[in-house]
């Protein structure tokens, strides 16, 4: 896999994205921007706080930066920097600033932050007890059970596993927030398009031969559906 | 509660709900029932025209909900059927000038004289379609066996069940059966998968609903008509019968059955 210029976990209020603070502005900025369009409805609407440690960031670049982040509905409401020409940046730009690192949040990697954890406290999710038809979305940060078929068309994206006791048709992203454990179950595993994490499958084309009961995983950096009987 | 109002609506535009609205007023008009269909397509109006009624329109659907009219005034009567009216659309105007509450008003006077009220909604899934909507007492979606049509009759069914209109039934319109058969048409087992909706219709393909269709005497009257029929059978599922779903199988002609019978198929 491409070396990882960007990291972007979940906070509180929001998204925490990390930069680079070596690499060329404009690959780091590129590589963001196809980062949250990967993921974009996931993101739509969420507060970001930009750390870029000691990088200098004139105010051009970090003027970019707010607009690439604003066409995509993103608001940017805090940069974290030691530098003083990114402060100055910033400063000018309006944008509030704040003149330290936080050292514990490089180091954690997005899988801790996912909403799953204890086993044995169960873990939270929604269920539908209905077909999802096209054009309807379901988005939440737990794990999605759906009773019925999930449509060409409908969406489901969760943070955790999805689970479709029916036909899976549409579009479903697991592990939404990064979690790569996360799984897809279907009793018929069709969907559009299916992902975990960053990564992405589409069913092949052609009508399946068997139709049975299969579970989407990560194993060794890719999507594999396995049978499960 | 008196008459029943039946919405038909299909998502996507051209897939044959104006000639389902048309066939299946006049089926039931030659049931025995009291129908009455209303065009709510404001703006774009076609249900007169295929009734071959156009030229007798003095008031519409606009000018009852304004009060310019009374509702016996703007409904035509049909030429063939006494029993059977048009309320027809309003070209001028476009779908804000009727709202929901409107329309629930307007077939609430109706039920108390006919016993169906069908309301030909237009395409897309905005105010003509609430409109349309809101005074269902059941919905029936048209759909072409193609996969575009089939999507936004999901999406349509969604909205219909999300205002608890549903679930509705369904009216596959314009099948190829010869296409069905190379596999290159959806059939209606496919379409039934996808949607989960009980099948109301099967309307096969026919040239003949075009010409009548233009002529004003929709194909239900032509008894010649394989469309025509289905349609007759969709009305009398409509009020309760239980009628079987015909053979559209075409190849009964002599040769293809010699040819059938030659390679053994």
């Amino acid at each position: 896999m491409q070396e990882e210029l960007i990291a972007i976990k979940g906070v509180n209020d929001g998204l925490l994205i990390s930069l680079s603070t070596t690499e060329n502005w404009q690959s780091v900025t590129d590589q963001l921007a196809a980062r949250i369009d990967e993921q974009a409805e996931f993101y739509a609407g969420a507060n970001i706080t930009v750390e870029l440690g000691e990088r200098p960031v004139p105010k051009y670049e970090l003027s970019s930066l707010r607009a690439l982040l604003e066409r995509r509905g993103l608001k940017l409401s805090l940069v974290r920097s030691e530098s003083d020409t990114t402060q100055k940046s910033a400063e000018s730009l309006e944008v509030p600033i704040e003149n330290h690192v936080d050292v514990a949040a490089p180091q954690q990697t997005v899988r801790e932050t996912a909403p799953v954890t204890s086993e044995e406290r169960g873990t939270h999710g929604v269920l539908f007890r209905r077909t999802l038809r096209s054009g309807r979305t379901i988005h939440n940060d737990g794990h999605v059970i759906v009773f019925g078929d999930v449509n060409p068309g409908a969406k489901v994206i969760a943070g955790g596993d999805i689970v479709v006791w029916g036909k899976l048709r549409g579009y479903v992203h697991a592990g939404a927030n990064g979690n790569e454990s996360a799984i897809v179950c279907a009793l018929e595993m069709s969907p559009s398009q299916l992902r975990i994490a960053d990564f992405v499958v589409r069913s092949p084309a052609g009508k399946r031969k068997k139709i049975m009961p299969e579970v989407a995983l990560v194993r060794d950096n890719q999507i594999i559906v396995e049978a499960r009987d | 509660m008196g008459g029943k109002v039946v919405t038909i609506s299909s998502g996507k535009g051209g897939v044959g709900k104006t000639t389902a609205t048309a066939n299946l007023g006049i089926s039931l008009a030659s049931l025995g029932k009291k129908v009455v269909v209303i065009d709510a397509d404001i703006g774009l109006r076609n249900l007169d025209v295929i009734m071959g009624l156009e030229n007798r329109i003095v008031y519409d659907l606009v000018d009852i909900v304004e009060g310019r009219s009374k509702l016996r005034q703007a409904m035509i009567k049909h030429k063939k059927f006494d029993d059977l009216f048009l309320i027809p659309a309003a070209q001028t105007r476009d779908k804000m000038a009727v709202s929901p509450e409107d329309m629930v008003k307007l077939a609430n006077e109706l039920r108390e004289d006919f016993d169906y009220i069908l309301i030909d909604s237009p395409a897309g899934i905005e105010r003509g379609f609430r409109n349309a909507l809101e005074p269902a007492d059941e919905v029936l979606i048209v759909t072409n066996p193609e996969v575009s049509a089939v999507r936004d009759a999901d999406r349509i069914i969604g909205l219909i069940e999300a205002a608890d209109k549903g679930p509705g039934r369904l009216i596959i319109n314009r099948l190829k059966t010869e296409l069905v058969k190379k596999g290159e048409m959806l059939s209606s087992d496919d379409v039934f998968d996808i949607l989960g909706l009980s099948i109301v219709g099967i309307i096969p393909e026919d040239e003949l609903v075009l010409s009548a269709s233009n002529s004003g005497i929709p194909v239900t009257l032509n008894m010649q008509s394989k469309a025509g029929m289905a349609f007759n059978n969709v009305a009398r599922r409509v009020i309760g019968e239980d009628v079987p779903f015909m053979n559209l199988d075409e190849s009964r002609g002599i040769f293809q059955r010699l040819a059938k019978l030659l390679n053994g198929r």
